[in-house]
Order: C-alpha cells, then structure tokens, then sequence
C-alpha cells in the first residue's frame, strides 16, 4: 500500500485543469455554486451542464474516479427527484398511478434541481481530482491573507495542514506496524461483537496516541533548531502564479455567465 | 591557530530545580573545521550538551559562548544559524512534504529570497548525494536518506557546526555508511566543524578528539586512539568497545607486542602481518 498512496483524492496529471492555479480554481467554484441558481430553462442548463462537460473532459481525470468521487452522492441526487416528483402539484397530469399524480411540473423541477446538485458536486470535486491538498493549503493561506489585519492566524493554520498532510502516510504506516505487531500477539480485529472489537482497537490506538505525541514534541523541537520563529519575515519556496491560462480561464468564465444570463427565462 | 568555535565554561544545567544536576562543571572548547565526538552512556547529558550549543536550553550555571557570542535570549537566532542540527529520528524532524520543501523550511524561516533557495537547494542536495529526489514524499525515502535530506537542510543555511545527536542510531548498517561517507565528503568540502554524538565508539574513529562523557561529568578528553587504548574503564562506565580493540588486547595478553592501538581491522591486519614478519 506504501506506494500507491496517495493522501485524499488527487488523481496527478498535467492537464491544463491541474496546472491552474490553485486560486483560480477555488474562486470559480466558489462563483460556480451561484451561477448554478441563474439557469432556470433548457438552454442555459445545457450551457452550465456544457461548461462542466468541458472542464472534465480537459482535465483527463479517468471518469472511474470521478464516479467514485459521486458514488456517496448519488442517493441524494436520486431522493431530490424523488421527492419534487412526489410534492410538486403544478402543470399538467401525466402519469395516474391509482390515485397518485405525477405532474409534468414535478418531472421538470425533480430533473432540474437533481442537475444542478449534479453539477455542483461534479465540478467541486474536480478540484480535489485535480489539486494537491499542499496546494489547496497553499491557496487557502493566501487567500485568506487579508484576514491577517484582523489578528486571524493564517500562517499557523496552513502550516498545521501543511504538517498532518506530512504526517499523514507516516501514522498510517505506523497504525499498520502497530496493528500487525498486536495481531502477532493474537488481537482480534476483526471478528467478535462490536463491543469486542472496539475493545480491540484500544492496544491499537493507545501506542499510535503515545507516539504521535513524542514526535509532536520532537518536531517542534526540531522545527526550532532550524529557526522557526512563527510567519514573521517568512519566504516561502512554494510560490502561486497567476498565468495567461489563469486569465484565459477567468474571460471563460465571464464569458458563460454572460451566456447564463442572456438565455434564461425571467 | 585556529578560531575558537564553541566553549563551555564551568557549565551546570538541570532540567528543573528539584531535579538533579544533568550537567556538574564542564568546560571544553571546539575550534573551527574541528570534528569532535561525543560520547557517553545514555543519559549521561550528551543530547543536553547539543541543546545548550544553540540555546534550546540554557545553562544555570556558567557559560556558553558560540564564535565569541554568549549563547542568551537575545542571541539564540544568530546562533542557530550558525549550529545546524541532525536528531536521531530521521521522520521526527522532516518538516516538508517533499524533500525541496524540507531543505527550504530553514531557508524559509530566515526569508531567504526564493530564487536564492532554489539554488541552494540544489546545491545542498548535491552535496549529500540526493539531488534526484527533489519531488519525493518523505514516506517513500529510506531512514538513511531522510537523514541526508535533513542534513542537506541544514547545510543549506551554511552554518559554521554541524552537531550530529546520535542520528545514525535508528538505521540499518548501510544507511549508517551513507551518512558517514556523506560528512567526510560535506566537511572536505565546506569549512565546518562536526560534533558527532553517538554511543557507539565505532563512529569516533573518524573524528580529531573525542570527549568522553560519564553521569554529567567530562570523563576524559583524547584522540580515538588514546581513547580505544582504555577500554577497561570505558566499558565500566557502560560504552560498548568495538571487537578491534578487544582482539588487540587479547593477543597482547597472549604476548603479542601491538606498535600502536588499532583502530580499525585495516589497521590490526597491518600491524599483525608486519609483526609476523619481523619474527
Ligand atoms: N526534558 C527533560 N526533562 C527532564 N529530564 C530530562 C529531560 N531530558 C533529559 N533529561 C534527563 O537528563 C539526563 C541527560 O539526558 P540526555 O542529555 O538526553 O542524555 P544522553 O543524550 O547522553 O542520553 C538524563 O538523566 C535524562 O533523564
Ligand atoms: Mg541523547
């Protein structure tokens, strides 16, 4: 498992989706989960089911994953549909089940609404298919820089994401180590009631708790050693960038907002 | 004469009032391009000794001065530039989530510009042998090369001593010769001073003079050889002492006239075939 591991969802490539910068991408899906509340007739939907198309298709991310990124969402795209068809009363009847109605009006707000759920958790989690989680960390920090005047630590909290995304891999190698050294000595993880098996895990997370605590302690001391003394005068190697693709993909973006608000109905 | 780089003077510390001296009254100088080992019994204060040097810790008594600067609140920052330090545990002291990153943080924590700390990176990695693992997540590196990696950092920040706690005890035989090969060719390179912390006496050969550490107390003071050559009293102030030198004293014990301690089997082979001949 060592190798394979990758920390959250981050399918790498070198398409031009993942070598925007990670601002851009958080800004227009920020934006993106506005927009989606403009369409509100066939031809707009189409242009934002097209704009999320078109982002998938270039990123190159296998489909496979994607779907997996939706598999826990599904349901609640399904039960949305549901329900409009079930509550929805307007329009014409078109289906009489007994002495249940479905409406024409419940069909189009069910396939409506299901589709901008749809859409908006397409597009959010090409994000993570697409970004490193140092990189989101990166942006995040940067973005959230103005707050800085109001005393807010941004630095202290994108250098603690930036050191559990470290650690990570580390006490995972760690609990495997653990667990494998408590199964020699015969504990069961796996069978048994869950009262037991929950009993079972405590040798487990007791050494994985005692040791994550030295190495806090050791890194801290180490950090400081190397002359860690908070953000203050801080360089950082790792830089953002805003390129002409960055742009390119912003005047996109206007460009479907434009298209957004010319086609839909008022 | 050579600039004196470090000295104790008179030094005692203890980690709290109640508890009891870790360190009773040293007193020892480290002079520049120096390489220095220090050894000692666990818990006879040699990792104390290294936090001291770049003021993790202050003493309660006496003083530590670092290139003619006393060691003090207002100094620390200046002196940890100038000590850079490897700890023993290779993963407990890897700050990036790649190995660029890593070597940058100290170089970061200075604001050293970027384009600059792209070149020392390269730099710095070079020397310690890992300039193709820029990209590299440190759960996918050896023990031994994290520790190339945190040394790669540290040099990276030119420091004028390198103090080494004990940082090849966590790994196999091979990342051990790594990280020696890899400072033999750092300290040729670089004038840099090495402090070499360890309680395995065969990593002292290598180094100018040895301090010999015993429950907070210098103990002795000497080059390796002088040092190989009282193994009795090293072992019963609980240091292992390496085969060489045990088989060197046997066969004097058998009557063999040993010219000199050895120090290694090179040197034993050495002095055992030229005695053979002159016989
Ligand atoms: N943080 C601490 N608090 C209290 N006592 C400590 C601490 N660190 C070390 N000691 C004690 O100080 C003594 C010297 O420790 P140390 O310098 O780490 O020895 P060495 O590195 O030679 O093994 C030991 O007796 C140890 O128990
Ligand atoms: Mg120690």
């Amino acid at each position: 498992m060592n190798n394979t591991l990758i920390i959250g969802q981050y399918v790498p490539g070198n398409s031009l989706v993942h070598k925007l910068d990670p601002r851009t991408k958080i800004t227009l899906i920020f934006f993106f989960v506005f927009i989606v509340f403009l369409a509100n007739n066939v031809v707009s939907y189409s242009i934002l089911a097209l704009f999320a198309l078109a982002s998938m298709v270039t990123s190159r991310v296998p489909i496979r994953f994607i779907m997996k990124g939706l598999t826990p969402v599904w349901f609640l795209i399904v039960f949305t549909f549901i329900l409009h068809i079930i509550v929805t009363k307007e329009g014409t009847v078109w289906l009489e089940i007994y002495s249940f109605q479905i409406y024409s009006g419940g069909v189009f707000q069910g396939i409506a609404i299901s589709l901008r759920f749809f859409l908006l958790i397409l597009i959010t989690s090409l994000l993570t298919l697409t970004t490193t989680p140092i990189e989101i960390t990166d942006a995040i920090e940067d973005m959230l820089h103005p707050l800085k005047k109001v005393k807010f630590p941004v630095h202290e909290l994108a250098l603690m994401m930036s050191i559990s995304l470290r650690f990570i891999p580390t006490l995972m190698q760690e609990t495997e180590k653990i667990s494998k050294a408590q199964a020699s000595r015969g504990v069961d993880f796996r069978t048994g009631s869950i009262k037991d098996r929950a009993k079972a895990v405590v040798p487990l997370l007791i050494p994985l708790f005692v040791s994550a605590f030295k190495r806090a302690e050791e890194l801290a001391m180490a950090m400081e050693a190397r002359g860690y003394k908070g953000g203050e005068g801080r360089t950082k190697l790792r830089e953002l960038k805003i390129n002409a693709r960055d742009i390119a993909v912003y005047l996109l973006f206007i460009a479907v907002i434009a298209g957004l608000l010319l086609t839909r109905g008022y | 004469m050579r600039e004196k780089l470090i000295e104790f003077r008179n030094v005692s510390f203890r980690y709290r009032e109640e508890h009891p001296w870790v360190l009773k009254n040293c007193s020892f100088e480290i002079y520049e391009d120096e390489s220095i080992a220090i050894i000692g019994h666990n818990g006879s204060g040699k990792s104390t000794i290294a936090k001291l040097i770049n003021g993790l810790l202050f003493p309660q008594e006496g003083e530590i001065l670092i290139a003619g600067k006393p060691v003090t609140e207002e100094t620390i920052w200046d002196i940890r530039k100038d000590v850079g330090m490897v700890f023993q545990n290779p993963d407990n002291q890897f700050v990036g989530t790649t190995v660029q990153d890593d070597v940058a943080f100290g170089m970061e924590n200075r604001g050293i510009p970027r384009e600059e700390m792209i070149a020392r990176i390269e730099e710095s990695l070079t020397a310690v042998g890992m300039q193709d693992y820029h990209l590299t997540e440190p759960h996918r590196l050896s023990g031994g090369q994290k520790q190339r990696v945190a040394i790669a950092g540290v040099l990276a920040v030119s420091p004028k001593v390198l103090i080494l706690d004990e940082a090849t005890a966590m790994l196999d035989p091979k990342g051990r010769t790594e990280i020696m090969n890899t400072l033999n060719q750092v300290q040729e390179k670089n004038n840099l001073s090495l402090i070499t912390i360890t309680h395995d006496l065969h990593e002292v050969v290598q180094s100018d003079r040895v301090i010999v550490m015993n429950h907070g107390e210098i103990w002795d003071e000497a080059t390796p050889r002088e040092i190989f050559a009282k193994k009795h009293a090293l072992r019963e102030i609980g240091l292992d002492v390496p085969f060489v030198a045990i088989l060197a004293d046997e066969l004097q014990v058998k009557g063999l006239a040993l010219t000199k301690e050895p120090l290694n089997h090179e040197e034993l082979l050495e002095e055992l075939w030229t005695l053979h001949s002159t016989t």
